[in-house]
This record gives C-alpha cells, structure tokens and sequence, in this order.
C-alpha cells in the first residue's frame, strides 16, 4: 500500500508548485520587465497588482477559442495538450527532502526512485518539442510552419550540448539517480569554505547548461521559434484563448522543472551548506510535542517539506534570472544560434566533459 | 496487474504500427511511429530494462523522428503519397518475406520455449556498463567507428562543392 500510496503524495508538492509557479510568473514577468524599462507594470489588481494574473485568466477563459480553416483539426487540438505533457511530468526524478523512515524501509523524497534518473528526465523533456512541430503544422499558415521548423532544429541541436553537461555531472556522482547527485554534493567541499556545489568544479558544464536550457525552454535571446519580428508568432500564432494559454503555460513549467533539474545538478538541490534539514525538523517537530500524523511521526512530513521549500526556493531565485535576461538581451539571429549551438557549445560541453572524466579518474573530484 | 498493462500496450503498439503503414498522411504515418516507439519502451519497462526505454524514447522519438517530422514538413507531403501500382513481383516478394521472417520468429520462439516469470531479472546499470565496457568492448568500439564514418559521409554528401561565383 505504501508503495502506491507514497509516490501519490510526492505529486501533490510538485503539481501545486508548477501550477502556482504559472501564476506568479504571469505577474513577476511583467511587473519585473517593467521594473527593468522603468515603468510601473501591472498596479491595480489586488495588492502590487498580484491579482493580474486571475484578471488574464479569466480573459483566457472567455475568449472565442478559433480553429483556422483548412487546419488539421485533431492535431491543431492536440498540440496545446501535449504542450503540458513534459512540464507535468519530468519533475518525478528530482529529490526534493531528506529520506524518512516507513515501515522499517527508508523511503528516498523522489517520486520515481530508479538508476534510470535523469535519463528520464531528458526522454521526456525531449517529447516537448512534439507540440511546437504539431503546431506548426496543422495551424495551416506558413508562419507557424516556419516556427516549428526553427523550434525541432533548435531544440534538437541544443539537446546535445544540455545531455552532455548533464552526464558530465553524473560522472563523479557516479549514478544516473539525482537522489546519488546531491549526496555527492552534500559530502563535498570545495577549498575548505565554498560548499560542495557541482557549480564550482563545473562551471564550465554549468554556464553551457544555463545558455541550452534557455534554448530548450524556447526564452529570449533564443526564442527564435516565436520571433515576433519575422513570425508574428511563430508556431502559436493561429491559437487563441484557452489554447494558446495552454503554451504560454507549457512554457513556464517547463521553465520551473528546468530550473528545478540545474538547482538539483548544480546548486546542492533541496540541501543547504551546513544546516542538516532532517535535524531541523526533529527539532521544530519537538517544539510541537513530536505527535504521530498519519501513522508518522511529525518529523518525517517536517523535512521533505522543509527540503522542497528550500528546494523551490533555489528554482525561484533561478526564474528570476530567466526573466532578468529576456528583458536584457536581444534576440539572437537564426545562423548566429545554430552557430552557437554546434561550434561553441558542442565543443565547450565535450572539452568539459573529458576534463571532468580525468579529474574523476584521477580521483580530484 | 502486468498483464494488463502488456496487453494494452501492445495492442497500442500493433495498431499504430499498422496505421504507420496505412495511413495516407505521412505526418500521421509519423506520429504513429512516435507512439509505437513509445509502447514498445512500456514493454521494456514491464521487461527489466527501464534504461533502454528511456534511451528509446530520448533517441528515437525525442530526436530521430523530430527529423523525419522535419524532412515530410520541408517537402510539404500534404495528404499524397506516391501510389506506385504494386506489381505482382512485389506481393511475391513481400509474401515470401514475410513467410521466412515469421518462420524463423516462430522456429526460434519454439526452440527456447517459454520464459519462467520472473526469469528476466532487472539488470542494474552498473551491471550493463560493466558488460558495454568489459565483455562486449570491442563491438562497441566497431560500432562507434561505424557511426563516426557514417557522420563523416553524411557531412562529406551534404557540403556543396563552392561555386565560383561564391568564391572570392
């Protein structure tokens, strides 16, 4: 029953975090982007204009939803669906707490526990790309058609640099399973002060994962698939209402499980430097008299909460910086991003990964 | 509770297969293949081998296919495929094919008879790379070189010879 009932639980925290991630994104972006060009945003919903977000939903919500003619329907219908697909299911590898104990097992904070890990992560994220060519195709405009040509070369070309830095970290964890990632760093540290972060040793394989995961998540300087400039906009331009919000959605989720992947491979995931979270909640837990919830005592539900708090926290912090860079670069041209992609990154993520291979062997790491 | 699940997915697997072959838009024929790829990878799950499904769906649909999608959209193959009239040779030939591959399915599936359950142990990673790099070390070097030619004459076949106008 456990077996069934626990990975169950482990999808409430993080369907309720993307979902809510949406939402304050909506409103970060734009009050944020107005910050940054010295406007004021969105002001009069609610307090600091928090609620403009529930406004552009409903909006979404009563708008007339148009099929262009001459589309391919069931795929023109399907594609918004599938825009979800990989954001709503890649974070079932991420670690988000402390292992606890249930039923004399110790039960590890990931929602799939298995030495597959990342490599699932990366097969499903790989599928999003789907969405934008089924888009492109069936909307029956050559706008969109154009946009998803640029999305699967980009996503494609990206995959590859983004793949390479990953394994690079998995080499001195030794494992595929991102649980392993994080314990390596937390048995780490770096010239005795710096904490055993992967983004020190790594900083190489780290910045090439930052610029491929910007490309992946189709975000500026690379949203080239949506150039509003050249494409009106790109493979989503004959979508509106509802279906067009399921992309706008899409990405943002997809932004917040990238996050949460590059926090978890690079930035010690849901640990902090020195605070040993399952100690901290053994203690608030005793402050309230250490009561059992559930057939549990109070501290086994205290640090997995504790730990996805401190984890979605990092991948705020991590969506800030998504949005501080749309708003502070240029787009790139098309030839410049694929000459980016294969003849800097490509070559940069592989002199990474054999560096890393050789400190690894040689026992530095 | 496995049963189940095998038999939905293969079913999956079969019909979308067949609707590969059959169906008239290429795109579809496409996308079918992507959920074929997709239900045999649950097949390898429920056989022990979760590595291999998800190195099936990042390589095949997550990259492969994107290119197949990306080549018929180029062409533009909307709702035509080429009819070419099949010849009596070719039903023959097909015939014939089919015939030998199923009797050699059939012949080698008697020879080994049926599995135990549970006689497919899940094989950890560890164990699987130890025997890539240990036991079948040098097929897999041949089949890095013969990937690495093959890129080469892709490239070689792709770069177009300069024209001299272009050249300054």
């Amino acid at each position: 029953m456990a077996e069934l009932l626990a990975p169950l639980l482990m999808i409430v925290p993080w369907v309720v975090a993307v979902l809510t991630a949406v939402v304050l994104m909506v409103w970060v972006e734009r009050r944020m982007s107005a910050l940054i060009q010295d406007r004021r945003g969105p002001n009069r919903l609610g307090p600091l204009g928090l609620f403009q977000a529930i406004a552009d939903a409903a909006k979404f919500i009563f708008k007339e939803s148009l099929t262009p003619a001459g589309a391919d329907r069931p795929l023109y219908l399907l594609a918004p669906l599938l825009a979800l697909l990989p954001a709503l299911t890649t974070f079932v590898v991420i670690p988000f707490g402390p292992a606890i104990e249930v039923s004399e097992r110790t039960l590890r904070m990931l929602v799939v526990d298995t030495d597959t890990g990342v490599m699932l992560f990366l097969a499903l994220a790989s599928l999003g790309v789907y969405s934008l060519v089924m888009a492109g195709y069936s909307s029956n405009n050559k706008y969109s058609l154009l946009g998803s040509l640029r999305a699967a070369a980009q996503m494609i070309s990206y995959e590859l640099a983004l793949t390479l830095s990953v394994v690079a970290v998995l080499l001195p964890a030794t494992s595929l399973n991102l649980a392993a990632v994080v314990d390596y760093q937390v048995s780490k540290q770096w010239l005795g002060f710096l904490p055993g972060w992967n983004v020190f040793p790594q900083a190489l394989g780290f910045l090439v994962f930052l610029v491929a995961s910007f490309a992946e998540t189709n975000r500026l300087p690379f949203d080239l698939p949506e150039a509003e400039s050249e494409l009106v906009a790109g493979y989503h331009t004959e979508y509106s209402a509802m279906r067009f919000a399921l992309f706008f959605m899409g990405e943002y989720m997809a932004m917040t499980t990238l996050s949460a992947l590059g926090v978890t491979l690079y930035f010690g995931g849901w640990t902090l430097p020195g605070v040993d979270l399952a100690a901290v909640a053994a203690t608030v837990a005793g402050w309230c008299g250490a009561p059992q919830l559930f057939g549990l005592p109070l501290a086994s539900w205290l640090g997995p909460l504790f730990g996805f708090g401190v984890l979605m926290a990092k991948v705020a912090l991590w969506l800030l910086f998504f949005v501080w860079v749309r708003w502070t670069f240029p787009r790139f041209r098309y030839d410049q991003l694929m000459r980016l992609g294969w003849k800097v990154l490509l070559p940069l993520a592989l002199v990474n990964l054999v560096a890393i291979a050789m400190l690894t062997v040689g026992g530095v790491l | 509770m496995e049963i189940a699940v095998f038999i939905l997915f293969a079913l999956v697997a079969v019909i979308s297969a067949i609707a590969v072959i059959t169906h008239p838009n290429p795109v579809y024929s496409t996308l079918s293949l992507i959920v074929t790829l997709f239900a045999t990878a649950v097949l390898f799950v429920l056989l022990g081998a979760p590595f291999l499904a998800a190195l099936q769906i990042l390589l095949y649909a997550g990259a492969i296919l994107v290119l197949f999608l990306f080549v018929i959209m180029l062409l533009n193959l909307r709702r035509q495929r080429s009819t070419s009239p099949r010849g009596r040779g070719q039903v023959t030939v097909a015939a014939l094919g089919a015939v030998l591959f199923f009797g050699t399915l059939a012949a080698s599936l008697l020879a080994t008879g049926r599995p135990e359950p549970g006689a497919l142990a899940p094989v950890s990673l560890h164990q699987l790379s130890r025997a890539l790099f240990s036991h079948y070390l040098l097929p897999f070097q041949i089949i890095g070189l013969l990937l690495l030619v093959a890129v080469i004459a892709a490239t070689v076949l792709a770069r177009r010879a300069p024209a001299p106008e272009e050249e300054r």
